[in-house]
Order: C-alpha cells, then structure tokens, then sequence
C-alpha cells in the first residue's frame, strides 16, 4: 500500500472486525467505495468470518458431555498453599494406595509431590508458574533497565548479582522482580525464546556448602536448583529436562565468569 | 463456587475453538478436558478480575502447542466427513462453500490459523489475541492479514465476476 492511502492494511481487518471508531468507518466506507479491490477483499473476509461461523457454531451449541462434566465435578481446585498440596497429596497417595490408583487421573496433583525439596527451590516452582503464565506483566522491571534491575536486586540480596545472559542459548532475558522468601528478599529473572517459551532464574541469598546441580520435576515444572554461596539458585521452565539441564550450565558457567 | 462457574460458562467457546483448530472431535475434546482440569487445578493462582476467557483460551493453545511439539506431526485434517452431525444441513450451495472452508483452514499454516479462527470465529480483540498467543499485536496482524488472504485464494473468493457486495455497517 502506498503512503498516500489514508487506510493501510491494518485498518482494512479492523473495518471487518469492527474496530474502527465511527467517524473512521464512514471514511473508510467512503474510501473504499471508490476501491474496488478492496472492496472485494472486505467481503470476501466478512464471508470467511461468516462461514467459519456456519461450520463451527453447532459446537457451541452442543451440550456439555456428560464424561466432561463428570471429570470436572470430581477434580479439585488448587489452592497456593504448599502446606494444602502436601497434605492433599499426601492423602491421595493413601488413598491411592488403598484403592489401587483410580482417581489419581483427575487431579491436578503430582503425586511425585515434591518431599524433600529445599523450601526454596517450592518458592521458585510457585514464583515461576505465576509470573512466567502473566502475559501483561510478567516483570517488574524489564530489560529495558537492566542496569537499575540489577542494581536494586543487588542491594535488596546484599551481594552483588548478575543477570545471567542466555541468548546463545536461545533465551532473552525480559526482565526481573523482587519476590519475598520466609521474610527474606529473593530475585527472580525471566526469559523467554522465540517460541514463547519462559523459563526463570530464582536467586536468594545462601551460606551453605557448594552443590551440584539437582534436578526436581513436579507441577509441569522441571527445575535445576545448586548452591553457590552467597546465593543459592533455582533454574525452573515448563521445558525438557536434557534442555534445562544445558541452560542450567550456562547460567552457572556465565554466573562464575 | 463463582470461579468454578465462570470456567463451566466457556466450556462451549473452548470447544468449538479447540474443533475448529484441530479438526478432529475427540483430540479436541481431549484438549478442552486437559484444559479444564489444567485452569481448575491452577484456579487459586489466578487473579480475580483478570479475562477468565482469554485466560483458559491461553492455556488450552500451550497445551495444544506442547502437544504438536511432542508429536511433532502436522495436526490432522479436518475430517470433513464430521459434518454430517450438523442438525440443520445448510443448503447444499453452502455445504460446498464450508467444506472448501475447512480445507483451506487446515492447509493454513498452524500460526495463521489459530489468528484467524481466534479473531473471526471467536470475536477476539486483537490485544486478546496477542496475550493469548503471547506476541505483539504487529505480528497478529500480520498472520491475519496472510491468513485471510491465503483463504481467500484457496476459495477462490476474489474472482474478477464476483462482485463486491459491499455493506454498510451503520
């Protein structure tokens, strides 16, 4: 499209979709009038909408399956709290145990709940499945400030941090937040490749002894966690765990740097 | 329970979307399921106030998008035979006209049809569109504008003879 048309492609969707104030559509109406091929364009994309409508509305209207709604009525809701998901897990497992596995299916609770696992690397599963599902605001700081992001995580964690860099890897980071862990600061960075996928650094502060890397899987969630003091670590994404795993180098051999 | 409601209320959204972007009823259903039991299971993380639709249409297309990747198969055709379970048969004009349209959609490419079928099926705004499918809105615009081109050439929709029927939407 020329620059002299007053509508560009942009504006031709959006007249079929409706989204053109008033005013716009009675110039673009006008506008398209003496634009024939356009014109045929605008019907033959309001015949699609209308069509896929024809094809595919009877699905609406159809009645919820009766094994759908089943299966709803029996899964549970979620809460936040680990303590809940302990427990309920640890219930099912007996109960699981004591009718030999049915009912398992229909709830959303690893029965590999995650006993054992550092409080933290929990805090860094649950930090990651609800920033890195927020589509509008994953971050508090985006990378646009990446200086001032590292900065202020810094001086909240008491030790100088580093945003490790992923983009050999695939992954840019999107920026970062300040997160509470049992009353002490703790950092979360979030990346995400070009599929969309995000995967999270959790960070706080740590004294212990250097570790390995070790792998938890629970919730969808596959995570590396390792303790390099002053800050311990937890690498989380809903990706493959031979995938986390090299990601999981990268950020140790970029943090040591 | 009010967010439980709210999640049974877009059931029949879900399947007709699910349907119509992988053709086959039972894979779709499979997926609205997991769905369901994915937002119900996560229901204590979600927000109060944010869009219930938009968010449960977010998780059914990752689940749809993980599934593709683990199979790593094209998504099936549409089954065109499927559609004789519709109840009012539309005249045989139209039938012709929507099984082109279920041709031409599933030889789209997967990001051109889950924009246009989320936009032109499902009335989503196109800020919507582009949380869902976590990508600015350039890039849906984009996919729509290719998407719908590439329909209408698969139908043949544009011939010279086919004379605009031009409305006015007052």
């Amino acid at each position: 499209m020329t620059p002299r048309e007053p509508f560009n492609e942009f504006d031709i969707h959006a007249f079929v979709d409706g989204g053109l104030d008033a005013l716009r559509r009675e110039k673009f109406e006008d506008w398209l009038a003496d634009n024939p091929e356009i014109a045929q364009r605008v019907a033959a994309y309001r015949r699609q909408n209308e069509e896929l409508h024809a094809y595919f509305d009877r699905l609406a209207d159809e009645p919820v399956p009766a094994e759908m709604m089943a299966r709803l009525a029996n899964a549970r809701t979620n809460g936040f709290s680990s303590v809940l998901l302990r427990i309920a897990a640890t219930l099912l497992l007996l109960f699981a145990g004591a009718v030999g596995g049915w009912g398992l299916r229909g709830l959303d609770i690893s029965p590999a709940a995650p006993f054992g696992l550092p409080e933290y690397v929990e805090r860094a599963v649950g930090a990651h499945i609800v920033y890195a599902a927020e589509i509008r605001h994953p971050v508090e700081v985006d990378a646009a400030q990446q200086n001032h992001l590292v900065d202020w995580l810094s001086k909240r964690l008491g030790n100088p941090l580093r945003a490790p860099l992923l983009r050999n890897a695939g992954f840019e980071l999107v920026g970062g937040r300040l997160l509470e862990d049992a009353g002490q600061p703790a950092a979360q960075f979030m990346y995400e490749d070009d599929a969309g996928r995000r995967v999270t650094v959790y960070v706080r502060s740590h004294q212990g002894k250097k570790t390995a890397f070790k792998f938890s899987g629970n919730r969808d969630i596959s995570t590396f966690y390792w303790i390099d003091a002053p800050f311990a670590y937890a690498l989380a994404g809903d990706i493959p765990r031979q995938e986390l795993l090299g990601l999981a180098h990268v950020v140790y051999e970029d943090l040591v740097r | 329970m009010g967010k439980r409601d709210a999640i049974i209320a877009e059931i029949p959204r879900l399947r007709r979307f699910a349907r119509a972007l992988v053709g086959d009823s039972s894979v779709a259903d499979d997926l609205v399921q997991d769905c369901l039991l994915r937002a119900l299971g996560r229901l204590g993380l979600w927000r109060q106030g944010g869009n219930m639709r938009a968010w449960l249409f977010t998780i059914l297309r990752n689940l749809h998008k993980n599934r593709l990747r683990q199979s790593s198969r094209r998504p099936p055709e549409l089954p065109i035979d499927e559609v004789s379970g519709i109840s009012s048969a539309p005249a045989q004009e139209q039938q012709l006209a929507l099984r082109d349209l279920s041709q031409a959609l599933a030889s789209l490419p997967e990001p051109q049809r889950e924009v246009v079928l989320l936009i032109g099926l499902e009335g989503m705004s196109y800020k919507d569109t582009a949380r869902i499918l976590d990508v600015p809105v350039g890039t849906v615009m984009s996919r729509l504008s290719r998407g719908r081109e590439a329909l209408r050439n698969l139908m043949n929709d544009g011939g010279l003879d086919d004379k605009p029927s031009l409305r006015r939407v007052k």
